[in-house]
């Protein structure tokens, strides 16, 4: 968990007040939160994530070799933490709208 | 294996490696901080290409390893609670406690979910107001600002339902209590580069000094590990002691200062136990006052728990660099990934884990050789 994920940085927006943005990770998307590099990244910068936070800016060439490197060491297990919290959101929301119980 | 046969031979690690033997006029002893240092090294066989020139002692950075077996027990009796959502890095649920695990909790009826991000536990919060959702702070400097900005976002948004177990550690403090070990051997560090990413290395600068112990910040990645060793070898043999920057693509003296200073907001300094190692004075972080309602140990009333840990686990020896995991007796037999005894065998960032999987990749007798080397 110790180790960022470099991504880039493919929606900017405003949960009141709280910047946020959606981070490609080698096309695996999600939500992060864009506070602790305000005022410095923008749309289209690759930043490293850890734990849904941005905490440095770094640029292209030394994202996607990262990434590669982390790919390589199988290092990535957070990635796959993404997927079974979207599969979670997703029953979560079917319960929701089916009106079941939600466990 | 693709990826280690490339590193062996690679063009660029090789003139480094010679460099390093040229350098070094005696062995020295160094330890990495960082368990994606202790995975890199192990599996790129870094330690046995400098045999004899370097010793490396894999160091305590692992959260997951280091995490007390008395918070692991806290996270399962939150988990089993029938009207708490457990939420927790998905590298916690098989971490060992006295009894049993986070997994094997889930599958007795526990509600425990793994999050990517400490946000994902305050969204749950939020869409079921009728539940207790806790999630399992743990980790080093990398994760506590993440951890500390939910917490004060939960303030913020008034989620009364959301609450942190806590159980947080940070590395300087570490490093003092290594260095002032009666038996320490280590000569010199490997800081953890992504920990420095946050919190810069001003705090490291009197512990260089103090210990006349040379601190080189460094990355996770082969070459940047044998450059951050050629560094620290440089200062032994010039007889300095000082902290330089190996990763200066991702590392600035001052760190990240808005992620410090949320930190400092929502954390104070407390004594915290690591597994393995005991009691280190001023060595964790717990919630100031102002945010008592959402720390979970005063929230459901967990008081100081009585644990053992399992005597057949030698985790502490091999934290302090005293025994090489291959060498334990339970390794491999009693001990594996899929029945951990301890933490070490659990995290891919843990010493034990590394070993094991060398040893799935080159043989148990090579792995074993790898591990009796000092």
């Amino acid at each position: 968990m110790c180790l960022g994920i470099p991504g880039r940085i493919v929606e900017l927006r405003d949960d009141g007040g709280f910047p946020m943005g959606v981070v490609d990770f080698g096309g695996v998307r999600r939500e992060v939160c864009l506070s602790y590099v305000q005022g410095d990244a923008r749309l289209g910068d690759y930043v490293i994530v850890h734990v849904g936070f941005a905490i440095s800016k770094v640029d292209e060439a030394e994202a996607r070799r990262t990434f590669e490197v982390l790919r390589e060491m199988s290092q990535l297990d957070e990635l796959d933490w993404i997927g079974e919290v979207a599969a979670a959101s997703a029953a979560v929301q079917t319960a929701a709208t089916s009106g079941g119980a939600v466990s | 294996m693709k990826y280690l046969s490339e590193y062996r031979d690679a063009s660029i690690a090789r003139p480094l490696i010679d460099r390093i033997r040229r350098t070094a006029s005696r062995p020295w002893t160094l330890m990495e901080v960082c368990g994606g240092q202790t995975h890199t090294i192990v599996r790129q066989g870094l330690d046995e290409l400098l045999e004899g020139a370097i010793e490396m002692i894999h160091g305590p950075g692992c959260p997951v390893c280091v995490t007390p077996l008395e918070q692991i027990d806290k996270a399962l009796i939150l988990a089993a609670r029938p009207d708490v959502i457990f939420t927790s890095f998905g590298d916690m649920l098989r971490v060992p406690g006295s009894d049993c695990d986070l997994q094997q909790v889930r599958s007795r009826g526990g509600n425990v979910r793994v999050v990517y991000s400490p946000l994902d536990a305050l969204e749950l919060a939020r869409r079921q107001p009728d539940r207790e959702v806790v999630f399992f702070a743990v980790g080093f400097e990398t994760t506590a600002p993440a951890n500390a900005m939910a917490v004060w976002r939960a303030r913020e948004l008034g989620v009364s339902n959301f609450s942190v177990l806590v159980s947080h550690v940070t590395v300087p403090p570490a490093i003092s209590a290594i260095m002032e070990s009666p038996d320490n051997r280590v000569q010199g560090f490997l800081a953890a580069g992504h920990v420095c990413t946050v919190m810069g290395w001003t705090e490291y600068e009197p512990l260089a000094e103090r210990y006349r112990v040379p601190i080189v910040v460094t990355g996770f990645e082969p070459l940047d590990i044998l450059e951050g060793m050629l560094m620290a070898v440089q200062q032994l043999e010039s007889g300095r002691h000082v902290v330089e920057n190996q990763y200066v693509r991702s590392v600035r003296r001052e760190g990240t200062p808005p992620a410090r200073l949320r930190v400092e907001d929502v954390f104070e300094l407390a004594d915290r136990k690591w597994r393995g190692i005991g009691e280190i004075p001023m060595s964790g972080l717990r919630l100031r006052d102002e945010f008592a309602a959402f720390d979970a140990e005063r929230k459901f009333g967990l008081g100081d728990l009585h644990v053992n840990e399992p005597a057949e686990c030698h985790a502490g020896e091999v934290l302090t660099g005293k025994l090489k995991p291959p060498l334990c007796p339970a390794f491999g037999a009693r001990c594996t990934p899929e029945h951990p005894l301890g933490a070490l065998m659990v995290s891919t960032e843990g010493a034990c884990a590394a070993y094991y999987h060398l040893a799935r990749y080159r043989g148990p007798a090579e792995a074993a050789t790898a591990g009796a080397v000092s």
